[in-house]
């Protein structure tokens, strides 16, 4: 009994206490938002090494229908993180912005419960049912600052967009259905391995279509660069890192699981996918005067980068994906960190010229913010050159190296929007007073630079943890 | 015989109903005829023995879900005549994207009709639809339904944060209060002296 509960014991803690905190806010006098937010970081790190302190069981939990490995236990750690910190740094802005409502942690902790069940997803149905539970929260909260014209905008585009990816996912699922007999990967995967007739196979591009549409994968990345910039900025910060991550997990799991016999037939898809996105998140960046739009394009750019390792469809390849994703998880939430601190009189810094001058108003912030556009290029000694060697050399192994190369050129390219700003920063006269931060965000943009400069944690955890996410990947295969 | 006749009329009436939907000028009209495609489908799951699965469509879809479509029709105050201005507009593209697609689909679907037919799993006839369900549905599927609740859950959580509004000073009505009033608290006594008045 206790050994089947800790199965799903991730799913279960946040599904009851995000049940539970719903009650607690509502208060007919008081406003309850500030105590439930912590209640909610807390309950999110619990839930992000509630797979360690239970000993990191595996197996299958309701007769199939989620799968608990140690991929699933290191993907969770992640989306936990991240949530915990995208919950953090929302606080300040949706107090100064008198957006503050308890609803919005109770959200967070919906969507990660969807996200959780995406990762672990065993069989279609807990698949498209961990998609709906974290989409439905992801558009709500798009669409947080109901009173702007720009969020409800983005909150309506990305509900009939992601409509849309669903209504892909689910006619992908029924071929799928229909062709195998059967909703359960480990059934698929055995008729895939007597034979993939043409139905499984356009089952299965339909279904990559759906999820392309989640990780904003070129030619379905449309809504991105306007939901990113109409959204609230913490909402943006939280979009970027964890729903990413556990898109692509899911991609990965799919691919190596129920397709695994049938690399050619999807190598194609991703390979067209990966090239596209880093074609256009690299040049479509380059006229962008918005910082939220820029880090929208650089999101479709890396989920580019992400892509190319799990091209190659080895073991090689999804240690490579959960690396770079890793990795751009912890410099993303410190972008967004950062991005956070800078109010300048009028509100919050959007466009791009607001930060000239930032390295004379604000030495150290200017200094972490180049850091992590080093980072996003992958100049060596940064985190960020990691995540491409790793995510890039499986792709060499598996004779892409042509792959390989078009994501070099995509990241010169790219390299020029992210030295754009760091110019804007270093070499042009300040315009704008900055206010001085909360200590929150300053806490969270230190801590993920010192994640990202990886001289000074690099010896002590990297074959720690590379050994973790070479084992979180294997249980894949 | 009768099977095949009956399958090819709902069909047929599916198709051309859920063309109308699109094409039909009047909005009111669009609904009236998802209704109808909504009856054929439900006829399309009797034949296939699915006679809970088609009771749930027509309680479900017809009598909920389309009466709400036509509620919001009626009462919203959308210009439909304007909004289908570009209809024709894009139709060739749309067209030209729609027959491709269902070339293809036809071509998955010839694949599969032309190869052996297969049962996938064996239906006892002696058990219903319903007592089928039932078995699985709170024991197999058990976390699955969970997990479906909550998203309604999400689903009404947003519907509240997105569109409740507390309005100031509006007279409310305090049920408790009412009830709880005594004739100390709610007659005033005053005693008024002959030619005075009350002003």
């Amino acid at each position: 009994m206790l050994q089947t509960i800790s199965l799903f014991a991730p799913q279960l803690l946040l599904a009851v206490t995000a049940s539970l905190l719903l009650g607690f806010g509502v208060s007919k006098d008081k406003d309850r938002s500030i105590i439930v937010r912590y209640i909610a970081v807390g309950l999110l790190i619990l839930f992000a090494f509630i797979g360690l302190l239970l000993g990191q069981p595996t197996g299958e939990a309701f007769k199939g229908a989620l799968r608990v490995d140690n991929y699933s236990h290191y993907v969770n750690m992640f989306m936990g993180l991240s949530a915990a910190a995208a919950l953090m740094f929302s606080k300040s802005y949706f107090q100064t912005e008198k957006l503050d409502r308890y609803e919005y942690s109770v959200l967070v902790l919906y969507a990660v419960l969807g996200m959780s069940i995406m990762v672990s997803a065993n069989s279609l149905l807990s698949l498209y049912i961990g998609i709906e539970l974290q989409s439905l929260a992801l558009y709500v909260m798009a669409a947080f600052n109901r009173d702007s014209l720009r969020a409800s905008e983005a909150g309506l585009k990305y509900f009939v967009l992601g409509a849309i990816s669903s209504g892909l996912l689910l006619y992908g699922s029924s071929l799928i259905y229909g062709f195998t007999g059967s909703l359960e990967f480990d059934r698929i995967a055995q008729v895939v391995s007597e034979g993939a007739t043409p139905g499984i196979i356009a089952g299965m591009v339909f279904l990559l279509c759906g999820l392309a549409f989640k990780i904003s994968a070129v030619p379905f990345h449309m809504w991105t660069p306007d939901v990113y910039e109409g959204s609230p900025t913490p909402v943006t910060g939280f979009f970027s890192a964890a729903p990413k991550f556990a898109a692509m997990a899911l991609i990965a799991r799919l691919v190596v699981g129920p397709f695994g016999d049938i690399v050619t037939q999807w190598q194609q898809v991703i390979i067209v996918l990966a090239v596209l996105s880093m074609f256009v998140g690299a040049i479509g960046a380059l006229a962008q005067t918005n910082v939220k739009r820029l880090m929208a394009y650089s999101s479709i750019a890396n989920m580019g980068y992400a892509l190319v390792p799990l091209a190659a469809g080895t073991v090689a390849g999804v240690k490579g994906m959960l690396i770079f994703m890793s990795i751009y998880v912890i410099t993303v939430i410190g972008i967004f960190a950062c991005i956070l601190q800078m109010r300048i009189r009028n509100g919050m810094v959007e466009q791009i010229s607001d930060l000239s001058g930032l390295s004379k108003s604000n030495k150290s912030l200017a200094i972490i913010l180049s850091l992590f556009m080093f980072s996003l290029m992958g100049i060596p000694p940064l985190l960020g050159f990691f995540g491409k060697w790793f995510a890039f050399a499986p792709a060499v192994e598996a004779n892409l190296t042509w792959l390989v190369v078009l994501a070099l050129i995509a990241s010169v390219i790219g390299a020029f929007y992210y030295l754009r700003l760091v110019k804007t920063m270093w070499f042009e006269q300040p315009e704008n007073e900055f206010v001085q931060a909360p200590k929150t965000l300053r806490g969270l943009s230190a801590i993920s630079v010192l994640l990202v400069f990886p001289l000074l944690i690099l010896p002590f955890i990297a074959v720690r943890s590379q050994g973790i996410i070479a084992l979180a990947a294997e249980s894949l295969f | 015989m009768l099977v095949a006749i009956s399958f090819y009329l709902l069909a047929a009436v599916a198709i051309a109903a859920a063309f109308m939907v699109v094409a039909s000028k009047n909005p009111v009209h669009s609904v009236m005829y998802l209704i109808l495609t909504f009856f054929s489908a439900a006829g399309l799951f009797i034949l296939l023995g699915a006679e809970f699965l088609a009771l749930l469509i027509v309680m479900v879809y017809v009598g909920a879900v389309a009466v709400l479509f036509l509620f919001v029709v009626m009462m919203l105050d959308v210009d439909f005549v304007e909004m289908k201005q570009g209809f024709l507009q894009y139709l060739p593209v749309g067209a030209l994207v729609g027959v491709v697609l269902f070339i293809e689909m036809f071509l998955v679907g010839a694949a599969y009709f032309s190869g052996e037919p297969t049962t996938v799993v064996e239906r006892d006839p002696n058990v219903s639809n319903l007592e089928a369900f039932g078995e699985v549905l709170y024991t197999e599927y058990a976390g699955m339904f969970e997990a479906a609740g909550l998203i309604l859950l999400v689903a009404l959580i947003g519907a509240v944060v997105l569109t409740l509004r507390e309005r100031e000073g509006v007279r409310k009505q305090n049920i408790l209060e009412q009830n709880a009033r005594t004739r100390a608290t709610g007659v005033e006594h005053v005693d008024i002296e002959p030619g005075q008045g009350i002003g």
